[in-house]
Parts: structure tokens; sequence; C-alpha cells
């Protein structure tokens, strides 16, 4: 006997995406997409072209100006506080990680988790002291954000949204201003996140993450779209991206491009105020 | 959470006035400041309401977290303003009793001078003082703070980790400066009080500590202890309200705290002024 679909984590039809400062404009009109439980996602577009935006109105910051949004199956314009248990199934980890400067590192990572589980100050340390074991920053955790590098803000963003186990992953642009060890680090740790890591039950974590440079997200179990001028385009898997002839995704992939393609994305550029 | 402070948002949107095209006449600029001041009027009123509501709602929220916040907020703008507000009620005591007495004595009316310090130090400048103070200290410190939280995006980082900003960063503060000018105001009229009879002291004025104490014992009233105790809640609850509100309630870049900071310090101001004339009304009406 076939077994029923299963509920996608997030769906969304006919999404009309407006900007955090300002939501009449629009940055994404029509966006049609599905994302299955355990699935990883990379949504790539050039700088300005709406990834933030696209991921805040994914992780319930930010309502959409029209559509619908599901969030595992439930109707949902923005997590308030009657959705606070979907709103912690879900991480988020933003660009420039948005630690909170007034705390250090080990505080920030904490924060979550005191609130939540209204742990005394001083208790909840094994968990955290096993988060920065994890992602390496345990040499940091006494550091306030600004006395550090911004490679390592980001590790405390990631570690600051896992505090609380949750079961989808949204990463805006998390390699972006990485080195290659950062980067490599993300990636191996991204992957150990989607496959089970050991450390969170082994259970598979759903994962959504923006880039502007398709390069180092080259996996064939990963699934890939593209934001291009207002248009929230499905690309599919690596090999798929791969063998596209999309100037963008081209020039995403860092190949070079011939001169007339080149000339008009530059001209697209200019019609679209990038 | 998010629908809190998008709600406020959403109610006012003075930005959208703000950056609108110069008007073209003197009426429609009036028009546009008294439509601007009606919506700011009215965002402050809904953070204000959505403020008490989430003291109430969340009060046994994290306690374990919320609590010692709330007691460094309560030391911040109490225990450690003691000394500035000491100095100034010393400095207080001494000008009020120094012009009185010079006054005074030319008629031989020093038996009033207990009377003028109730009058003037316990109904009026000794609360208008406070929170001008807690203003100027503690008011533009949570502007730029909480602007600076604003517009690095820790707001929204509260919100993805399921926080409530308000609750996190605003009740503390509502709360400590609440009970702070409460406190220092209470501080800073003893210290002028005391100040003031050292002076006449100093000045021969022939006045018993005894004669002194009674002159403003009978001077006060029940009604004095209650208008004083409302009075300085409400400047420190409206004062907090007004800078949170300008340093949170809407989306901001970090190059537009300090016109947000004049704009709150200038509204906490009026605020306090429009307080203290409807408890003038009040003791008038009494």
């Amino acid at each position: 006997m076939n077994e029923p679909p299963a509920t996608p984590v997030i769906e969304m039809r006919d999404i009309q995406i407006g900007t955090m400062r300002d939501t009449s404009l629009t940055v994404l009109e029509n966006v049609n997409w599905s994302v299955a439980a355990g699935e990883f996602w990379v949504v790539a577009g050039q700088q300005h072209s709406g990834k933030s935006d696209f991921l805040l109105l994914t992780g319930g910051l930010m309502p959409p100006a029209a559509g619908d949004y599901k969030f595992f199956g439930n109707e949902t314009r923005i997590f308030d506080e009657t959705r606070l248990t979907d709103r912690l199934r879900m991480g988020f980890i933003f660009e420039n990680a948005q630690l909170f400067h007034y705390l250090t590192i080990a505080e920030n990572i904490a924060l979550p988790l005191q609130y939540h589980t209204n742990l005394p100050v001083d208790e909840g340390v094994q968990a955290i002291e096993d988060l920065l074991e994890l992602t390496e920053l345990k040499s940091v955790a006494h550091a306030t954000p600004a006395s550090l590098p911004r490679s390592w803000h980001k590790r405390a963003g990631l570690a600051r949204a896992l505090t609380l186990r949750p079961e989808i992953l949204l990463l805006d642009n998390p390699l972006g201003g990485l080195d290659a060890r950062h980067s490599q680090w993300w990636l191996r740790f991204l992957d150990q996140l989607w496959r089970g890591h050991p450390a969170f039950g082994g259970k598979p974590m759903t994962i959504i993450a923006t880039t502007d440079d398709l390069r180092p997200w080259r996996s064939a179990r990963r699934k890939f779209a593209l934001l291009k001028g207002k248009q929230f385009v499905t690309l599919g898997s690596w090999n798929e991206v791969s063998a596209t002839q999309e100037p963008l995704v081209k020039e995403l992939l860092a190949v070079p491009l011939e001169e007339p393609v080149a000339a008009a994305i530059e001209k697209e550029e200019r019609e679209t105020n990038f | 959470m998010r629908g809190n402070l998008s709600k406020v948002f959403e109610l006012t949107e003075t930005q959208l006035f703000r950056r609108a095209p110069l008007p073209k006449s003197y009426t429609d600029y009036l028009g546009r400041k008294l439509f601007l001041f009606l919506l700011t009027v009215q965002g402050l009123g809904a953070f204000a309401l959505i403020t008490l509501g989430v003291i109430l709602k969340k009060f046994s929220v994290a306690p374990n977290l919320m609590r010692p916040i709330v007691r460094q907020e309560i030391t911040r703008a109490g225990a450690k303003m003691l000394p500035m507000f000491l100095f100034v009620a010393i400095a207080l005591g001494f000008l009020v009793i120094g012009q009185t007495v010079s006054v005074a004595a030319r008629f031989g009316a020093t038996d009033y001078i207990g009377t003028v310090m109730v009058t003037v130090i316990v109904r009026e400048l000794g609360p208008l003082l406070a929170a001008m103070l807690m203003l100027a200290r503690i008011g533009t410190a949570t502007v730029i703070e909480l602007g600076t939280s604003r517009a690095l995006g820790e707001v929204e980082a509260l919100e993805a980790v399921g926080i409530d900003p308000i609750h996190y960063l605003v009740v503390p503060r509502v709360v400590g400066m609440t009970l702070g000018v409460f406190s220092l105001t209470v501080y800073l009229i003893l210290a002028a009080l005391g100040s003031g009879y050292l002076f006449a002291f100093l000045q021969n004025v022939p006045l018993t500590p005894g004669d002194y104490v009674k002159q403003i014992a009978e001077s006060l009233s029940w009604l004095d202890f209650a208008l004083l105790a409302l009075k300085t809640v409400a400047f420190g609850f409206f004062i907090a309200i007004v800078t949170c509100y300008h340093g949170l309630a809407q989306p901001l870049r970090l190059e537009e705290i300090s016109r947000v900071t004049v704009r709150a310090v200038a509204q906490g101001i009026m605020v306090c002024v429009a307080i203290d004339a409807l408890f003038i009304l009040l003791y008038l009406n009494a």
C-alpha cells in the first residue's frame, strides 16, 4: 500500500515578499516552493536580489505581502506569541550573526536556553560547553563579539541557533566573507547536521541556506534554487545546475561569460537598480 | 514577539510622513506637524499599553533570567544615580532657601520657610527635577542602547530565538526607571529639605529644627504623599516608554540614532511637563 505523501515542512504558494524596512516594496513575486523534511536547499542570488528578505519571511520574521505560507501544514503569516512552539522548531543564522553586543559569546549562546527553560544563569552549563566544544568556540567563550573576527561571530550565531535543537536550520549566506578554512568547516558541519549529528540525537535536519557563490555548495544531494529579477526559480540538483545555460547561474559559478552575455547582465542590473 | 513591535509600527508609520516631500504652504506644514504629533501620541499610547500587557502577562516567564536583569536596571536607574541626586538636592535646598530667606527676612516672614519648601520642592521642583535628571542620564542611554540593538539587527535575532524584545529589553528598563524616579525623588526631597535648613541655620535665621519640621508637617497633607507617589511613578514610567519607543519601535539605521535620541529627549520633556500640568490641576481641584 502506498503511504500518503508527507506534509511539506515549508510550502509557499504565490508568495510576494517585501522588505523588512519597507513592506510596500516588492523584492520577490509569485514564489511557489515546497520543502520536504530532511532536504538541503541552497538558494542562490546576487547581492540585493532579496535573499535575506526571502529567508526572513521563511523564518516567520516578516509577513508575506501576498500569498499563502504554510509551516508544517499550518497557515502562517508571522510567528507571534501563539506560534512559539513552531518558532522554536526553526533555527535562524543571520548573515552578520547579529550577536547581542553586550553579552559574551557564551552568554549569547546560553540566552535562548535560559529564557525558554528558565535555567538559572549558572546551570545548563554542560549543554553550552558542549556547543562551544562542537563549534570550536571554547577559547573565545568569554570574549565579547566586538573583540572577535566576523568568522567567529557566524559560528557563535550557529551555536545560538542550535541551542534549542531546531528541526529546520535557515542560514543567510553562511559562507559569505569566510576564508577557505572556515568555509570548509561550515560545509562539513552543515553536512553532518543534515545527515543527523550525534550531538543532536542523530536526527537529520532540514537545511536552507542562501548564497551569492554556488561553487562551494557543489553536491549531488543538495537542491538548488535561484533568485533572479524578482522571480524564484527552482533549478533542481547539482547536475541540472551545472548543465544549465542560465547566464546568472554561470556568473554565480564564476564561469567566464561571453562578452554579449556579460553586457546583457550588466544592462539588466542597471535597469533593476542593483 | 514580532507581533508586539509590528503592531506599534503599523499603528504609527510616522516615518512615512517624515519622508514625504516638503509641504507647499504653512497650513500644510502645521497640518503635517499636527498629524505627526497625533500619530506619535497614538504610537506611544499603544506601546505603553502593550508594555503593561507584557508586564502582567509575562511576570513569571523566565524569572531566573529576567529578575537579575530587572535588579541590574533598578541599580542602574536608582542606587548608582544617588550621589548625583544628592548633590543636586543639596544645591536645590540652598538655592530655594537662599532666595526665600533673602525675601522673607525683609518682611519678617521666616515662619513660612517650611511652607515654601513643601510647595516648591515637595510638590513641584523635586519630582520634576528628578524626572529631568533621569531622562538626561538614563533615558538618553536607553534610546542609544536600544537604537543600536535595533540598527544592528539584534531585535530580529531575539525574535528568531523566540524571545519577546519587549519583555527582554523594555520591561526591565520600565521597572528600573519607574522605581528609580520614585525612590530618588524621595531622597532628593529629604536631602533638599535638610540642606535648606542648613542654609537657614548658617544665615542665622531664627528657626529651630523643631519649628522647621513642624512647619513642613503642617503644610503636608495625605494628598501630597499620594499625588507625589503617583506623579513620580508616572514620570518614570513615561520616560521609559518614550525612550524605549524611540529606540525600539521603528526600524533604524545607525546614523539615525542621534536624531532619534534628540527627538526622544524632547518628547520626554514634553510628556513630563504634561503630566506635571495634569497633577497641578488635580491639586487645585482636590
